[in-house]
C-alpha cells in the first residue's frame, strides 16, 4: 500500500467557475488502477467528482482520459505505473510530481472527466456508414461466410469505442473536421468484410473527402493510446493500400497521386528526388501536365515562395533540387536491384499483420538447422 | 567507433547542411561512418501504403548492406528510423517471411539475418546516449552552450509505437533530447509541441492542417522563451523550418525560430562553426543561436 497524489482537472460547469486543478491523496497498491484512484477519492473526499466507468476491466470502454498526458483507459492504467511515469525526470523540490489526470483531448467536457463523446466520436462513427451494405436479396437466414476471410478484419472488430484514440489525434487537434483514428478503423471494418457491396464507394467516398483517409499524419498516437491493440492508424493506412488497389486514384486530396509518384520515384532513382515528386504528386503523367487540375495549380504556385526562398539561402541552389529528374540514380547497377525488387514484390504484395500472425515462439538455432541438413 | 552510415534522403536533398554537419560532428566524436551508397530509400512509411511487402524488401537490402560490413548502423532521420524499425519488426517476427524477402536478395549476394551478432539500426540520438555515452560527450565539449535555451523537438518516428521502437529496452528514449542539450551545456525549454507531429507527412494532402501543426509548435516553443528547437528528423526540419514563413501565415502570428539539426548542435560545442556546419542555408535565421555562442577557446 502506498499514498499517491492524483491532480485532476476539474469542471463543474454548475458552479459557474472555470476549469481547476485539484489534488486528491489516495492510498492504494501500486497493482491498483488510475480508475480505482479516482473512485477512491470520489468515496472519501468529494462525491462530485466525476468519471464515467463501469467494468473495470477494458471492456466496456468507459473510462478513457488522459494520464499523465497520455491518452488511455483509467482501469488499465496501474497507479504505480503511472506515479513512475510522472516522475521520470524526477519530482519538483525533492517532493514527487502527483499523476495527472485529464478529460480526454479533441472533445467538448461535460463535467471533469466526463466528455461528450455524442457530439465528436459517435457523430464520426456514423459518418462512415458503420453497418453492413450487402447487395442482392437478403438470405433466408444469416449471411455465411468463410470463417478464413474474416480474419483480415477481426483487428478492427476489437475496438471498445473507448475514444482514447480521438483523445490522443494530432491531425485532430489541428483539423477537428478529420474523420479520425476511431472512425476510420470502424469504415475498415466494413470495408474489409467480404459481405459487404459497396467497397469501391465507401473507399471513394474517404478518399475524396478532404478530411477523410488522406488528412492522417502518420504520428502513431493512436497506436500507442488504443488499449486493445486495434492500431487505427494501421487500419487508415490499408484502406489507403485497398484504395490503390480498388482504383481509387482521382482523389482531389493528391493522396493517391503522391504514394504513386513516390513509389515511381523510387524504381526509377532509389532515393527521392525532391523535385520530381512534388510534380509528379501535383500533375502526374503527361495528362496532370497537358491539363492540370486546380488543385495542381494551386500546389505547385504554393511551392513557389518556398522554392525561391530556397534558392536565395542556398539550400536549393542546384540543378536536381530544381529540375525533375536530374537527381542521380543509384551507382553501379544498385538501381537494377532496387527494380529486381519491384518485379518481385508487385507480383505478392504481400501483406504481414502482426496482430493476426503474431510472433514466432521459438526460432531454431542456425547451428542446429545445419545439423539436420547434414543429418 | 566504427558504424554503417544511411543518411537518408533528405539529407541528401533538401537539407544538405544536415549531411555535411553529420560528418564534422563524426570526426569530432571521432566515430568513423562507412556511408551505404548503395542502399535505397526507406520508404518513408509511403512505399508500406502501396505495397508492404515491397517497403519490406527494400529495407531489409539496405539492412543486408550494412551487415555485410560487419557494423552496426546508424541512421540520422526519425522518419527513416521508424519506417526501417516497422520493416524490421515484420522481418524478425517470421523465419518463413524472412526467406521469402531473401529469396529476391540473393541475386545481388545479399541477406538479412536477425540479430547477427547483435546488430541494430539506430538514430544518431541512440547511439549518441546509448553506445557513445553522455560521459564521452561532455568531455568532448569545448564550448558550452551556455544560456542557449533549447526546445526539443524528437520527430513521432522516434517516439511512437513505444512497443515497436525498443522502449522496452531504453524506456528513456523520449528524453534523450533533453539529456543531450543538458550534455552541451543547454538549457531545455519545456513546451507543449516537443513529442507533437510536425505535420510534414500531409503537406500535399492537407496544407493547412499540416502548416497548423508545424506553425503552433514553433509558436508554443518561441513563447515558452526558446532561442531555438532542435530534431534528428530532416523532414520536420523541412515543415518547421523550410515551411516556416508559410506556417506563420496559417497560425496567423511572427515566428521566426531557428531550426537545429541534431549533429549542428552537437557540433557546435565540440567546437565548430556556424558557416561549416550550413546554418546559413535555414530558412529561418540561426542569427540569434549564433550570437549566444561564446567563442571556442585557443
Amino acid at each position: 500500500m502506498a499514498t499517491y497524489t492524483l491532480k485532476v482537472r476539474r469542471y463543474q460547469p454548475e458552479s459557474g467557475k472555470s476549469p481547476y486543478w485539484e489534488e486528491f491523496d489516495v492510498d492504494l497498491d501500486p497493482s491498483l488502477s488510475v480508475l480505482d484512484g479516482l473512485l477512491q477519492a470520489k468515496d472519501r473526499d468529494d462525491g462530485s467528482l466525476s468519471v464515467r466507468c463501469s467494468c473495470r476491466a477494458a471492456i466496456c470502454g468507459s473510462c478513457g482520459m488522459k494520464i499523465n498526458g497520455q491518452s488511455g483507459l483509467g482501469c488499465k492504467t496501474q497507479i504505480g505505473e503511472a506515479h513512475a511515469a510522472a516522475n521520470r525526470r524526477g519530482g519538483t523540490n525533492g517532493a514527487a510530481a502527483p499523476i495527472l489526470i485529464e478529460p480526454m483531448g479533441n472533445m467538448p467536457v461535460i463535467k471533469d472527466l466526463i466528455t461528450d463523446m455524442e457530439s465528436t466520436h459517435w457523430t464520426k462513427i456514423r459518418r462512415v456508414t458503420p453497418w453492413l451494405l450487402p447487395h442482392g436479396e437478403a438470405p433466408e437466414r444469416e449471411y455465411v461466410v468463410e470463417p478464413e476471410s474474416m480474419i483480415d478484419i477481426t483487428q478492427s472488430m476489437a475496438c471498445i469505442q473507448c475514444g482514447a484514440c480521438v483523445s490522443s489525434c494530432l491531425s485532430m487537434e489541428a483539423d477537428p473536421d478529420f474523420i479520425g483514428p476511431a472512425a476510420l478503423a470502424k469504415a475498415y471494418r466494413f470495408v474489409g468484410d467480404p459481405r459487404d457491396a459497396e467497397t469501391k464507394e465507401r473507399l471513394h467516398d474517404l478518399a475524396h473527402d478532404p478530411h477523410g483517409i488522406y488528412d492522417c499524419t502518420h504520428c502513431f498516437s493512436c497506436i500507442d493510446a488504443c488499449p486493445k491493440g486495434v492500431a487505427p492508424m494501421d487500419q487508415i493506412m490499408r484502406l489507403r493500400r485497398k484504395a490503390a488497389e480498388e482504383g481509387v486514384d482521382d482523389d482531389p486530396n493528391n493522396g493517391a497521386n503522391h504514394v504513386n509518384a513516390f513509389v515511381k520515384m523510387i524504381e526509377k532513382k532509389g532515393t527521392n528526388d525532391e523535385a520530381l515528386l512534388l510534380q509528379e504528386t501535383y500533375a502526374p503523367g503527361v495528362k496532370g501536365k497537358l491539363k492540370p487540375t486546380k488543385g495542381a495549380i494551386k500546389g505547385l504556385l504554393g511551392s513557389l515562395p518556398v522554392a525561391i526562398r530556397g534558392i536565395k539561402t542556398g539550400k536549393m541552389r542546384s540543378l536536381p533540387k530544381l529540375i525533375p529528374g536530374v537527381h542521380p540514380k543509384l551507382p553501379g547497377g544498385a538501381q537494377d536491384e532496387v527494380k529486381a525488387i519491384y518485379e518481385h514484390t508487385e507480383e505478392h504484395r504481400e501483406e504481414f499483420n502482426l496482430y493476426i500472425r503474431g510472433e514466432e515462439d521459438v526460432e531454431p538455432e542456425p547451428d542446429e538447422t545445419k545439423m539436420e541438413e547434414t543429418a | 567507433m566504427k558504424l554503417a552510415y544511411w543518411p537518408g534522403c533528405v539529407s541528401r536533398g533538401f537539407t544538405t547542411e544536415l549531411h555535411g554537419s553529420m560528418a564534422i560532428a563524426a570526426e569530432r566524436l571521432g566515430i568513423e561512418l562507412v556511408e551505404l551508397d548503395r542502399a535505397n530509400c526507406c520508404g518513408a512509411g509511403i512505399i508500406a501504403e502501396h505495397n508492404q511487402e515491397l517497403a519490406d524488401t527494400l529495407n531489409a537490402r539496405t539492412f543486408a548492406l550494412a551487415q555485410q560490413t560487419g557494423l552496426a548502423m546508424m541512421n540520422i532521420c526519425s522518419t527513416c528510423q521508424g519506417a526501417q524499425s516497422e520493416c524490421q519488426q515484420r522481418l524478425d517476427a517470421d523465419s518463413a517471411y524472412r526467406a521469402h524477402v531473401n529469396e529476391v536478395l540473393s541475386g545481388e549476394g545479399l541477406a538479412y539475418e536477425k540479430g547477427k551478432d547483435g546488430w541494430t539500426n539506430k538514430n544518431f540520438l541512440w547511439v549518441l546516449v546509448e553506445d557513445y555515452g553522455l560521459d564521452k560527450l561532455a568531455e568532448k565539449v569545448v564550448r558550452p552552450l551556455s544560456g542557449l535555451r533549447v526546445g526539443p523537438f524528437y520527430g513521432c518516428y522516434v517516439v511512437r509505437p513505444k512497443e515497436r521502437l525498443g522502449y522496452d529496452e531504453f524506456p528513456e528514449r523520449d528524453l534523450y533530447l533533453e539529456k543531450v542539450i543538458e550534455t552541451l551545456g543547454g538549457e531545455v525549454v519545456e513546451y507543449d509541441g516537443a513529442r507533437k507531429c510536425c505535420g510534414f507527412p500531409v503537406i500535399t494532402m492537407n496544407r493547412e492542417t499540416s502548416l497548423r501543426q508545424a506553425g503552433t509548435h514553433v509558436g508554443d516553443a518561441i513563447d515558452a522563451g526558446a532561442d531555438c528547437l532542435v530534431t534528428p528528423c530532416p523532414l520536420c526540419h523541412l515543415n518547421l523550418d523550410m515551411q516556416q514563413p508559410e506556417a506563420a501565415k496559417v497560425v496567423n502570428r511572427d515566428l521566426g525560430l531557428a531550426v537545429l539539426h541534431l549533429p549542428q548542435l552537437v557540433a557546435l560545442a565540440l567546437g565548430a562553426e556556424p558557416k561549416e556546419l550550413g546554418m546559413s542555408k535555414h530558412i529561418a535565421s540561426t542569427g540569434w543561436v549564433e550570437d549566444k555562442l561564446s567563442a571556442v577557446p585557443a
